[in-house]
């Protein structure tokens, strides 16, 4: 039998329940990630990358709730835990870095504090062992002069130095898996390289699997292996970096990639997707993306596409790539990069 | 040659951060000061994208803010198609003024919630006593499907656009003094890319229409790349490097500039392993003493460590580094090898 996969989300579902009704902000979303694998999730703001990793957690704030769907962790279902094992798994078993490192920081603790206590929570080690431990990995996570820093409060580092804290405190558990959400999107960009190679280095070092989550596609070009591109909500395309970069094949990842300058092509005119992302309750009936795509076809607009399982272990939830309907879809235009502004 | 629309000479400004005098006297403690801009020179040509890049607290808003009369400099001249603009006065001012607009970073803060979206628009038109009556709306009118939005979008609010249609308004609001000169602060930093592009789209648009200068700001190199003619590099409230665009991408000569490009992570695939990037920006009210970047720097000389380098010429601008003066013309570096 193989080994079940690191993570496996199945057709997860997160709404919020409002007075107007039901929001529903991730529908029917799956993925895996394998040993080792760095998973990248892009997507545009509010398309749900965040929602994903905090239901995975079990960190979703009220009245946010999952509705449906399996979270798997090496097997062991974890999105009915009581909240006091979903604790231990959180700490011990998937690591965690955010945006901000003073959300994974106590101001009033010093760091040697917070990682011995979270080293001896879950290894029965002695104190001086778990500091020796935290040293080891300050200096690994490149803390200069660890051994002298460790006993400093968070607010003694600056930001980079800060957000390698809270690696540090993300790995020293040896968890499985690492869920990092927009790790460097509040760093400097000669900063953020650093802390990109550090985590993809580290984790790889220690066999930990990765979902990056950010919206910057060159930071998952070069860090991850697999990508999932979210649309309100939804999985538009997953599939290997370099196919989904260099040839996505739904439409709105094709406009995606399109429209992001590069440091390496001449100006050109950038591809342009008229409109925006909608709203949570402006989502329409059918595929999410239809109003905004230039290949739309009737069917488009009435049943929504599952994602079509493609050569390469691609996903495409896209029903051009359907056979039931390929002749419908008389292939309409490519996006066009010239052309009149679009109408929003 | 023509002169320069916009030129800026020894632009500085310091900011007074001690702790108020009281605290001061009773708690001890000197008069503190932050230098968030230092010697800046710009020259700006007509029709072209200047852009400003550098990371977060380079001094990239406080320089504009400088240009644009909402933060006066501590020394140094602004001089907008040959007149001096701090010495103007009045009526000149007014009609020097209605000839350069700013565009901000977050198209929610900078437009007032409370007024409708065509009053708004109007306001630069009041203020300098462009036109009256319906000419106005019609003027409006305009400028709203000019930004790809329609007339009858004038009476709505702000709050009921998204991101991108109301950095479009702020767009429309900007041009209705019919201005050369914009300067734009990370106009797109706050939208998603999809928006950014056709917010980027829109302003070549109309600059290829209207001949207009920009003065782009942003810290996303990518974005630069693909707006601008000429670049200024700044650290630490310095300009390190200025060049045109494509040798600058292509050959950088300042080690920071180097740094920084490297840093970028690009869709390229190139599977290139980057230069390690080392340290941080240090404290700008303690910055380095002589070249800020040399405790960074990967072609440190003693020199670096004492005097303050001068912008020495480069093949299209300049550069201060006393390693790119001593020798002038580098030799391209792998990096350039990978890109081009
Ligand atoms: N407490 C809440 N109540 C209602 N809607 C919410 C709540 N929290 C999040 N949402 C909605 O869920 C959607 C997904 O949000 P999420 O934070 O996952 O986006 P994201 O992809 O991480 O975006 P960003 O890039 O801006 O971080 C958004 O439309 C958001 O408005
Ligand atoms: N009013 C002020 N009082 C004190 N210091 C200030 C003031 N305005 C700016 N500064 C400081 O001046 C420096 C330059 O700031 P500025 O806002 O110009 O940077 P920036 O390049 O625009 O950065 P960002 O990319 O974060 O917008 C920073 O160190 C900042 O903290
Ligand atoms: S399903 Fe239809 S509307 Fe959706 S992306 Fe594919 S072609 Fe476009
Ligand atoms: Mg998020
Ligand atoms: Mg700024």
């Amino acid at each position: 039998m193989t080994e079940p996969p690191v993570l496996s989300v199945r057709d997860l579902i997160v709404e919020f329940p409002t007075r107007r009704g039901t929001l529903r902000a991730l529908d029917r979303i799956s993925f895996n990630i394998r040993k080792g694998e760095v998973l990248g999730m892009v997507g545009e703001s509010g398309a749900g990358k965040s929602l994903t990793g905090a239901a995975i957690i079990g960190l979703l704030e009220p009245p946010g709730r999952i509705a449906g769907g399996e979270v798997h962790l090496r097997g062991d279902r974890i999105d009915s835990l009581s909240p006091e094992a979903m604790r231990k798994v959180r700490g011990r078993r998937i690591g965690m870095v955010f945006q901000d490192p003073l959300t994974s920081l106590n101001p009033l603790y010093t760091v040697a504090q917070q990682l011995v206590e979270t080293i001896r929570t879950h290894d029965d080690v002695t104190e001086a062992a778990a500091r020796a431990r935290a040293i080891a990995l300050l200096d690994r996570v490149g803390i200069p002069a660890a051994a002298r820093r460790i006993d400093d409060y968070p607010h003694h580092f600056s930001g980079g130095m800060r957000q390698r804290v809270v690696i540090a405190l993300a790995l020293c558990a040896e968890p499985e898996l690492v869920i990092a959400d927009e790790p460097t999107t509040a760093l400097d960009v000669s900063v953020q390289a650093q802390i990109i190679d550090l985590i993809k280095e580290i984790c790889a070092e220690r066999g930990a699997s990765v979902l990056l989550i950010t919206h910057d596609m060159g930071v998952i070009a070069e860090t991850a292996d697999r990508v999932a591109v979210l649309y309100a909500g939804r999985l538009a395309e997953l599939g290997p970096v370099r196919d989904v970069i260099t040839a996505a094949e739904h439409p709105y990842t094709q406009g995606l990639m399109g429209s992001i300058p590069t440091l390496t092509l001449e100006s050109t005119r950038l591809v342009q997707i008229p409109g925006a992302m909608p709203r949570l309750n402006e989502i329409p009936t059918g595929c999410a993306f239809n109003p905004r795509c230039q290949q739309v076809f009737a069917r488009c607009r009435t049943e929504r596409p599952s994602p079509i399982e493609r050569p390469g272990g691609r996903q495409v939830a896209c029903w051009l790539l359907s056979e039931t309907t390929a002749e419908e879809a008389h292939g309409g235009t490519a996006l066009e990069g010239r052309g009149p502004l679009p109408a929003l | 040659m023509e002169e320069p629309l916009l030129k800026v000479e020894g632009l500085c400004r310091r900011f007074d951060i001690s702790r108020p005098w009281l605290n001061r006297v009773l708690e001890g403690g000197e008069r503190q000061f932050l230098t968030a801009v230092a010697d800046v020179d710009i020259a700006i040509n007509r029709g072209e994208t200047f852009a400003l890049v550098g990371e977060s607290g380079s001094g990239k808003s406080t320089i504009a803010r400088m240009i644009v009369g909402l933060l006066a400099p501590t020394s140094g001249q602004i001089i907008f198609d040959g007149t001096r603009l701090d010495g103007t006065d009045g009526s000149k001012m007014r009609a020097l003024r209605k000839r350069f607009q700013m565009i901000f970073q977050d198209p929610f803060a900078s437009l007032n919630p409370r007024w409708r979206v065509g009053d708004i628009i109007a306001e630069p038109i009041h203020r300098f006593g462009l036109l009256k009556g319906v000419a106005v709306s019609h003027r409006v009118g305009e400028l709203l499907d000019t930004v790809g939005l329609s007339a009858g979008d004038a009476d709505k609010f702000p709050h009921e656009f998204s991101g991108g249609q109301r950095q479009r308004i702020a767009i429309a609001r900007a041009l209705s003094s019919k201005p050369q000169f914009i300067v734009c602060d990370e106009p797109t930093s706050a939208l998603d890319v999809s928006v950014q592009a056709q917010i980027l789209n829109l302003m070549r648009d109309l600059q290829d229409e209207m001949g207009l200068t920009y003065l782009f700001i942003s810290h996303d190199l990518s974005v630069v790349r693909h707006m601008a003619t000429r670049i200024g590099v700044l650290y630490l409230g310095r300009l390190v490097e200025t060049a045109e665009s494509k040798t600058l991408f292509r050959s950088p000569d300042h080690p920071y500039t180097r740094m920084l490009l490297d840093a970028v992570p690009d869709l390229e695939l190139s599977g290139r392993r980057r230069q390690q990037v080392d340290g941080e920006i240090p404290n700008p009210i303690d910055p380095p003493p002589g070249c800020a970047f040399h405790p960074r720097c990967p072609r440190v000389m003693d020199r670096c460590r004492i005097e303050v380098p001068k912008p020495v010429p480069t093949a299209s601008g300049a550069a201060a580094c006393f390693a790119v003066e001593s020798v002038p013309s580098p030799a391209l570096g792998g990096l350039a090898k990978v890109r081009s």
